[in-house]
């Protein structure tokens, strides 16, 4: 069901853990639906990632898609991050099944949400940057009968 | 998956390993002993006599006749035939049907369909455990319910349903009881008469008989209408030449199943127990899910908390163990199981739930493995989990 890439992160996902006083930190996700996403990132004077981490309570394209999104975004500017779209994260992990692209908007969505918390602690605007949805879900389920 | 990995298979609920005698039996009937029973030949008498004696082991299995038993593709068939044809030959009594919110799809879909059809259905919440609530039962009956539905016992959490109370409401009522048995069929003991069932269904994997048949047991006197139109198989109710080598295969399922039930049954419950005690002494923040004594024999449910089931699934994989979760992500959809919420698990909990159910292959060594397993991956993920830590931080 998933792809090569999507298993080999999850099983070894790449930026596990923590960092203790992040320069921002994003959760999105609920319970609910049995996705979480955090992600922490450690962001230097010139507004390069110098490092990132993620925690995700979800399925295995949920892990998977937060350790491939924390790959893209390291060593990059938080403008460069900002091109880090859901779309690249799945070309990256080489597809997800349908039911899993919600899980890849999470990942994009965990980042902008880490993003913004840098934003607001250091008073700046990051172009393109919007507020975070306090939680992702997919549409309507399709009627069957 | 290669030849030379280790599998534990854990997901009897799901389907079962068709036993090497069920197929043997079955072979002659492919090759050999091919004719079509209705047929007038001698060739196809074998065939003929062959349906005639599977008809009567599982008659003689629920205690009920033979020409009760209506051979079907499976539960499912079963389940929407039951339901929907009873619908149409009473609604002219009445077009309230009850059944449980902890049902398989194969009956809620129906119902639900049935309602967009105009009839009304009630559907009976549970307690904690997953047993329906009789005093609810009770209350919910009017002068025209048609229809109980109620399952034997669940397939997820494997608790047993009331069945006998059940059947005798409805019964004093005059309503028509229904009971997917696919589960518990050739498991647990049931009697058709004892339990006041009047359609029963059951289904042929889940016994290590082969996929694709089932049965349904209707009651003698019981209207229903023909759920598929044809010839004059199965009384002219279901029509099509029948699956010999697949009822041949169910016969031979339902009879060494039989045969073996108490034995079997005591074997798997002694060892689904003590995989129960070491998962809940030695994996924290675990909750057994369904009725603590009162479930399948084989059965266990856990809800591990913090962390998401097909994650915990895949692992399992991976270590060879083969199991099923209740989360949303192994549905297709974004709610979990609609039986862990019934029985009022939060959403977040209702997404770590793991299935393991034993055979009676299943040895204490493989339940040692999987314990261990287990505890290594339920650590591993919550040690990602952003729900463990915000858990560990608020001090516990």
């Amino acid at each position: 069901m998933y792809s090569e890439k999507v298993m080999d992160h999850f099983q070894n996902p790449r930026n596990v853990g923590e960092i203790q006083d992040a320069s921002g930190t994003g959760t999105v996700g609920n319970a609910k639906c049995g996705d979480i996403m955090r992600i922490y990132l450690d962001i230097d004077d010139d507004q390069i990632i110098r490092d990132v981490k993620f925690k995700t309570f979800g399925c295995g394209a949920a892990v998977a898609t937060s350790s491939m999104a924390t790959e893209l975004v390291k060593g990059k500017s938080v403008q460069e991050a900002m091109q880090v779209t859901n779309k690249a994260v799945m070309e990256a992990l080489d597809g997800l099944p349908p039911v899993k692209v919600h899980c890849s908007l999470l990942a994009e969505e965990a980042i902008h949400a880490a993003l913004w918390d840098y934003a607001q602690k250091n008073h700046i605007q990051i172009e393109g940057l919007k507020p975070p949805k306090s939680d992702i879900s997919e549409g309507e389920e399709e009627e069957e009968y | 998956m290669s030849d030379a990995k280790r599998v534990i298979y854990l997901d009897n609920a799901a389907t079962t390993r068709t036993r090497p005698e069920v197929v043997e039996a079955m072979l002659p009937f492919f090759t050999q002993y091919y004719g079509n029973p209705s047929s007038v030949y001698d060739l196809a008498g074998v065939s003929k006599k062959a349906v005639g004696d599977a008809r009567q082991i599982l008659a003689d299995s629920i205690g009920a006749k033979p020409q009760e038993i209506y051979f079907t593709a499976g539960g499912s068939e079963s389940d929407n035939w039951a339901i929907k044809a009873a619908a149409e030959a009473y609604q002219q009594k009445g077009r309230h049907i009850i059944t449980s919110k902890v049902e398989h799809h194969a009956v809620l879909h129906t119902c639900q369909y049935l309602e967009k059809q105009g009839f009304e259905v009630t559907y009976l919440d549970v307690d904690e455990h997953g047993v329906v609530k009789l005093e609810e039962l009770k209350k919910a009956i009017r002068p025209d319910t048609i229809l109980i539905s109620v399952m034997f016992a669940n397939n997820e959490i494997g608790t047993m349903e009331p069945v006998k109370a059940i059947g005798q409401l409805a019964k004093e009522n005059g309503i028509l009881f229904h009971t997917d048995a696919v589960q518990a069929y050739a498991h647990v003991p049931i009697d058709v008469d004892a339990y006041h069932i009047d359609m029963l269904s059951a289904s042929g994997h889940k016994l290590n008989g082969p996929k694709g048949i089932g049965f349904l047991y209707i009651r003698t006197g019981v209207k229903i209408r023909s759920f598929i139109h044809g010839g004059a198989q199965e009384r002219k109710r279901r029509a099509g030449t029948e699956n010999v080598p697949g009822i041949v295969g169910l016969g031979k399922a339902a009879q060494l199943a039989m045969a073996t039930m108490e034995e079997r049954a005591a074997k798997e419950k002694a060892l689904r127990d003590y995989l129960i005690r070491r998962v809940l002494a030695e994996v924290p923040y675990t909750r057994l899910n369904g009725h603590p004594t009162d479930r399948l024999p084989n059965n266990a449910n856990f809800a591990f908390q913090f962390i998401e089931g097909e994650s915990l699934l895949i692992m399992l994989d991976m270590a060879g163990v083969c199991g099923s979760s209740g989360s949303a992500c192994t549905s297709g959809s974004l709610d979990p199981s609609h039986v862990l919420l019934a029985i009022g698990l939060p959403h977040e909990i209702a997404h770590g739930s793991l299935r393991l159910t034993l055979s009676e292959e299943t040895t204490r060594e493989d339940i040692n493995y999987v314990v261990g397993e287990i505890k290594r991956i339920v650590e591993r993920l919550r040690s990602m989990s952003p729900l463990y830590e915000d858990f560990v931080k608020q001090g516990r």
